[in-house]
């Protein structure tokens, strides 16, 4: 299924002409193209969790109950920087696949670790949220409203945690073995993976933080 | 250690939960002693366990279904029991046991018997259908097989350990909630939803991305056979609705486990939500079953009337605005709720327009058979039944839709008449027709007709008894789910009732004989040609059982029921020419992930969190260790094809 593996000076000289021209077959082209197609047909259905947890969110912006109010809680500079952490991480992740699909091992290799640190980065700042609004009596028990608030953000952050594996896997099959056809397609559909995050999180600051702020 | 498992979990309440617990702990270990006994443990490791062959995984996908099929009418006949004898006494089930049986009931029947039916036939056919050599991703199709299987298990445990949920199969809260439910039931419930509903999700994946991607060269969105256009649609909805459902049912194990508030009636909660989610996904869950079960039909009606399907185009068009409106009518389940009137009205009249797409291909069936060379082959006995049966249910379905109407018969007898309506005829009728149909292209012998029309009689008379009169008892006021009725009045119906599910057992008694007496006599009924049925469609134009691979060579379609076309015309089909055929290779990592998801959900019922860690990390390190391997197809040479072909016992194919 692989086919030829080329490496080095060879590698560079063949996807210098099409990036995925010097490995595989055809056989093993389309196989990677319907494993992209599976996957944006999950992230669809995955979308639709987002979907449902908004309008959730939405309807329980309702349900305060005498609990603590958005107004009070959201840090719109803490999203802001959580926002500007995971943009850039989408944009570090372009690098990741630039430098795999031009065969530079090591650049991509560096790439993924800072994407990675990125959102880590992200992630740090969002638990530092979550133990500051436990603090303050805003955690998931203290009203309809913040349950809400938890399963939307906390279902994004679970995905940027599952993000952050993947990325692991990534590095250690990019060092295991090397920038294979199966390797780059893998890369392809956590690059799909990881954009996404990015699209729900504009929602998420745009549905949740903005208009908490504001209200 | 055991978090809250203590030996009072074990079934010691009642007689009956004992003797339930007694019959599926004597069944199981019965299977273990068979397999040990004639020594079939290695066969079963190399053909099922470990397969990613479609077929076979069709295979399991219908006995899990058939299993469950029992399972769920035993609770049937429970209900039936308790409620005729409660009408002048007390019945023999206490509330809490009559309320588990009823939640089992339905939870089984959509989950574990109808879903798993759909999915097993979906992935027998398909790809047969479509020309293909498997679905598109076959180790996530095994993956989605065994995460059923562990749900399958886990209801079956709640049996043996602990109790099942007593809110119904549709949990509302807050009686599914922590306070008034504490016990192990409603968790038993909601892990079995969740792992079941992510394998189906997967599973409605691959299903759109094999109808995408691998159709035979020429085969058109236009040249699908029907069936195939129904799975593309039930996928479509299964990929929509599905989600919905997991969001609904974790939420509800949030507020359990953490005491959120997402459905809490206090602290600013919304149990209205749950309802919302829970049908967003429950109305179109109707829609996928019963439209796969519509294309089993077109099948069947084309292929015994000797026709091509009347008016293919309206069929296709018809099924997609199915689609589409089914994900649009939910709130008709609870008008009651007190919703606007224009809500109640714009979802009330959505409720009728999907009545018309479905009442086209009741008139396209009937003129598929008008002056066509109708045979009656036990498949078209289900098929004439539902077409009967069904159009009731949908007239009283479109009574539902009048919002007023709705008020009055909303939570009675007259509504559990009405799904059943559907569902029966429509959805399991489908399936069963579908299984008598394709059974001998996946055994290489012909079921016995003479025992299926048996078992066709007693379903439809059973159906029609033990049903029609809870439309009447809904219209006098009782009340669904009643555990006692105390309305000596209600008796004479709910003997009738009663003496129609004993018909019905008498239907599963013939699907069992059916199935001995043709193993039985499987070598008098085998089937050396691969097209008993003087078929039109792909899946007959290969050796029965197919080879692992299906088609030695790709066919090249040029119309719809191509095959049909080619016998008309004397000739043979047209082929790619012959290449290398690559399979996936054998693995018992989906076993081992469904094994685990069993594992892990239990723990977490019963709050074991060391093992449901455990269980995590298998599952997580199994699907990364799988994210390693590269090769994950082997070849096989022209010659292992043609010795292959060979060995399917000489039943070489008309044209192949």
């Amino acid at each position: 299924m692989t086919g030829a593996t080329l490496r080095g000076a060879e590698l560079r000289a063949a996807v210098a002409e099409n990036p995925m021209a010097g490995l595989g077959t055809a056989a093993s082209h389309r196989v990677h193209s319907e494993r992209a197609l599976g996957f944006w047909v999950y992230l669809m259905s995955d979308t639709i969790i987002f979907a449902v947890l908004f309008a959730n969110y939405g309807v329980l912006t309702f349900g305060m109950a005498d609990g603590p109010t958005p107004h009070e809680m959201f840090s719109l500079g803490r999203a802001a920087q959580e926002t500007a952490l995971l943009l850039l991480s989408s944009l570090t992740f372009g690098m990741i696949s630039y430098s795999a699909l031009s065969g530079q091992k090591d650049r991509a290799l560096l790439w993924l670790i800072v994407t990675m640190v990125l959102g880590a980065g992200f992630l740090a700042l969002e638990l530092t949220e979550f133990r500051e609004l436990f603090a303050k009596g805003a955690g998931p028990q203290a009203s309809g409203f913040w349950s809400g608030f938890f399963a939307l953000v906390g279902t994004h952050g679970l995905h940027v945690a599952v993000g952050m594996i993947m990325m692991a896997v990534m590095g250690v099959q990019f060092v295991v073995k090397g920038l294979t056809e199966p390797v780059l397609s893998r890369l392809y559909r956590v690059g799909l993976f990881w954009h996404f995050l990015d699209l729900v999180w504009i929602g998420i600051f745009s549905f949740v933080y903005l208009p908490g702020v504001l209200s | 250690m055991f978090g809250r498992l203590t030996f009072d979990s074990l079934p010691f309440y009642s007689i009956i939960a004992f003797g339930g617990a007694a019959i599926t702990v004597g069944v199981g270990l019965a299977i273990l002693a068979i397999l040990t006994w004639f020594r079939l443990w290695g066969w079963l490791w190399r053909n099922y366990l470990t397969t990613l062959d479609h077929k076979r995984i069709g295979i399991m996908y219908v006995v899990v279904a058939l299993v469950m099929l029992v399972r769920g009418f035993i609770d049937a006949l429970m209900m039936r029991g308790q409620q005729m004898a409660s009408a002048t006494g007390h019945g023999f089930l206490e509330g809490d046991h009559f309320q588990q049986v009823f939640s089992a009931h339905g939870t089984i029947m959509i989950f574990f018997m109808a879903t798993p039916f759909m999915a097993g036939l979906v992935n027998f056919v398909l790809p047969l259908q479509l020309g293909a050599r498997d679905v598109a991703f076959p180790f996530l199709n095994a993956l989605s097989f065994w995460l059923t299987a562990g749900s399958v298990g886990l209801v079956l445990i709640s049996l043996v350990i602990g109790v099942f949920s007593t809110a119904g199969w549709v949990g509302y809260p807050p009686y599914s909630g922590i306070e008034r439910n504490p016990g192990v039931g409603v968790d038993y419930w909601i892990w079995a939803l969740f792992i079941s509903g992510f394998a189906t999700t997967m599973t409605g994946i691959n299903f759109i991305v094999t109808i995408m991607r691998h159709r035979a060269p020429g085969m058109t969105y236009m040249r699908m056979p029907i069936f195939v256009w129904t799975v593309l649609c039930s996928s479509v909805i299964i990929l929509i609705a599905f989600p919905a459902l997991t969001v609904a049912v974790a939420l509800l194990g949030l507020d359990r486990l953490f005491l959120t508030h997402f459905f809490t009636a206090d602290h600013g909660g919304n149990l209205m939500n749950f309802t919302n989610m829970f049908w967003m996904w429950g109305h179109p869950e109707v829609y996928l079953l019963v439209l796969p079960a519509f294309g089993v039909f077109s099948e069947v009606v084309a292929t015994f009337s000797g026709k091509k399907i009347y008016g293919y185009s309206a069929m296709v068009k018809a099924t997609v605005l199915i689609m589409f409106v089914s994900m649009l009518v939910w709130l008709h389940h609870f008008f009651t709720m007190g919703a606007s009137a224009t809500v109640n009205a714009v979802f009330g009249i959505s409720t009728m327009i999907i009545g018309v797409p479905t009442g086209l291909k009741v008139f396209n069936w009937m003129f598929t058979m008008y002056r066509g060379r109708v045979r009656f082959h036990v498949s078209m006995y289900w098929t004439l039944g539902f077409m009967v049966l069904f159009v009731i249910g949908g007239a009283t379905g479109v009574m539902h839709a009048i919002v007023p109407v709705d008020y009055n018969t909303h939570n009675t007898a007259f509504l559990v008449a009405h799904f059943h309506n559907m569902l029966v005829p429509g959805v399991l009728f489908g399936f069963v027709a579908g299984y008598m149909y394709w059974f001998p292209k996946a055994f290489g012998f012909t079921l016995n007709q003479k025992w299926g029309i048996r078992a066709f009689w007693g379903w439809a008379i059973g159906f029609t008894l033990a049903f029609m009169p809870l439309y009447a008892l809904g219209l006098m006021g009782l009340p669904r789910r009643t555990a006692e009725i105390y309305n000596p009045d209600f008796l004479p119906l709910l003997i009738v009732a009663f003496i129609g599910a004993l018909c019905v057992l008498f239907g599963i008694v013939a699907l069992v004989v059916q199935l001995y007496v043709s193993i039985r006599d499987r070598a008098q009924n085998r089937d050396l040609t691969g097209d008993p049925w003087d078929g039109r469609t792909l899946e007959w134009s290969i050796p029965s059982p197919p080879p692992a691979f299906n088609f030695a060579r790709i066919p090249i379609v040029d119309q719809i029921d191509p095959f049909a076309a080619a016998k008309r015309a004397g000739g043979k089909m047209q082929y790619e020419p012959a290449g290398p055929v690559e399979l996936p290779v054998p693995t018992i990592v989906p076993m081992v992930i469904g094994v685990s998801g069993f594992v892990l959900s239990f723990a977490a019922v019963w709050y074991m969190w060391w093992l449901f860690v455990l269980a995590a990390l298998v599952m997580l390190g199994a699907v990364i260790g799988r994210s390693f391997v590269d090769n994950n197809e082997f070849r096989m040479s022209q010659r292992e094809v043609d010795a292959a072909l060979r060995g399917s016992a000489g039943r070489a194919g008309g044209v192949q």
